[in-house]
């Protein structure tokens, strides 16, 4: 007699841990709990002067791979740029410190993060450092605004290609 | 049909949800006399819920995968395919889930509960019950509204689990998305309290209508054979719309 009643309870309880095993599994492999860094990390600073849309906890990648996250954003009252604390984790202790931060889109609609192009100098980035050479958010807007203008151009001189004016969009300093 | 007739319809439909409100607060007044079955319980939580597994783990499968094929082929059409991890788990989590889970669950565990609290109807036991001071009530319909109050929320986890699983097989295995930004996408987009446990309330909700639904058509049903093939059905047809329209009701407060 107590042994089916056992086999219910133990049978009950298991349905009820897979229950739960399923929700701690939702929230810790595919909500944004997952990108909280489990290690140790170390910050440094980027100003920008335009971060787009660049939210709190963006990855920040180099070479692809996902080195750490954006901590904080704030706004330099006495220069206007907005300042970007990124933390990165202690085990990729190795960037040097002239390597550049920039703002890039992952696709054509996805989200914003930072991307950071190694240098070649001996000395390590460390805590508190800040990254020296920044480039902002391309903004579609001012893309769009520009090519327009440009657009304009290429119809008064017609020997020019309209595209070329949009190539030499990118050399501009 | 007549008009007096049409009239007495509609009363009867009102009437009904009249006394399907006041049989809610019979069995939340019931819930503290229940507690002394706690054995009852458990055991309607492994009746309703452990017994709903296969089912709820194999549709919560096809469901992600048929999901994810379909959500591909959308957002291919203008190159955000990358987007497909972060669209699935939404979808799974905000609605698909709560709501499928609740359909599957009406129709395999509330027709049951309907099935067997009319059929102890009609041979009589709720009322040998009474007359053994045996409140029905507190022993028969409350362990199993409180079963389904909890083991819907679990069992929709699962079917989000499964779901999200199904359609990293098609999206990554299949279709040849990229592993790292399927996870990366949905990691970055999804979040915990809006979005995952704002669909737990909701499953939550939905299993104590369709229990309330499954016990208040069983304990209700006219005592023949007829009126018992009646309310398992009319379980599953209320059930079902009352937890689509309370999905709307729902979503548009927890938005």
């Amino acid at each position: 007699m107590t042994q089916p009643r056992r086999s219910f309870q133990i049978g009950t309880g298991l349905f009820i841990l897979l229950g739960f095993a399923a929700l701690a599994y939702l929230a810790t492999q595919t909500t944004s709990v997952a990108n909280y860094s489990q290690g140790d990390s170390y910050a440094i600073k980027a100003k920008f002067s335009n971060i787009g849309q660049l939210k709190v906890r963006a990855p920040v990648k180099l070479a692809g791979v996902r080195i750490g996250s954006v901590q904080s954003i704030e706004l330099d009252q006495t220069t206007l740029d907005a300042v970007v604390r990124i933390g990165i984790e202690r085990r990729f202790d190795e960037i040097p410190d002239d390597s550049a931060a920039a703002i890039f889109t992952s696709g054509l609609l996805g989200d914003q993060y930072v991307g950071i192009q190694p240098g070649g100098s001996p000395v390590m980035f460390k805590d508190g450092d800040e990254v020296i050479l920044t480039q902002s958010s391309m903004q579609l807007e001012d893309l769009i605004g520009k090519f327009l203008v440009s657009g304009d151009n290429s119809k008064k001189s017609p020997a020019t290609d309209a595209s070329s004016p949009v190539q030499a969009q990118p050399e501009n300093p | 049909m007549s008009q007096a007739r049409k009239q007495l319809a509609i009363g009867d439909a009102l009437a009904q949800v009249g006394a399907a409100g006041l049989f809610l607060f019979s069995i939340l007044a019931a819930i503290p006399g229940s507690l002394r079955h706690v054995r009852e319980t458990l055991r309607q939580i492994w009746f309703v819920g452990a017994m709903s597994l296969v089912i709820i783990m194999t549709c919560g499968l096809f469901v992600g995968m048929v999901l994810s094929l379909q959500l591909y082929y959308t957002l291919a059409k203008f190159g955000g395919t990358a987007a497909l991890g972060t669209v699935v788990a939404l979808s799974l989590f905000r609605e698909l889930g709560p709501v499928v889970t609740a359909l599957l669950f009406a129709g395999r565990a509330g027709t049951s509960i309907t099935a067997e609290i009319g059929l102890m109807r009609a041979t009589d036991q709720l009322s040998a019950m009474e007359m053994m001071a045996v409140d029905p009530l507190a022993y028969v319909v409350a362990p199993r509204f409180i079963a389904g109050v909890v083991a819907m929320p679990l069992l929709a986890c699962i079917f989000n689990a499964l779901g999200i699983l199904g359609a990293h097989a098609v999206g990554v295995s299949w279709l040849g998305l990229d592993n790292g930004t399927f996870w990366g996408n949905m990691t970055a987009n999804v979040e915990v309290w809006s979005d995952l446990v704002n669909g737990v309330w909701k499953s939550a909700a939905f299993g104590a209508v369709v229990a309330l639904i499954a016990t208040f058509q069983g304990y209700t049903t006219p005592p023949t054979s007829e009126g018992v093939a009646y309310a398992t059905t009319r379980t599953v047809v209320s059930s079902s719309i009352t937890v689509l329209a309370l999905d709307f009701v729902m979503t548009a407060f927890l938005m």
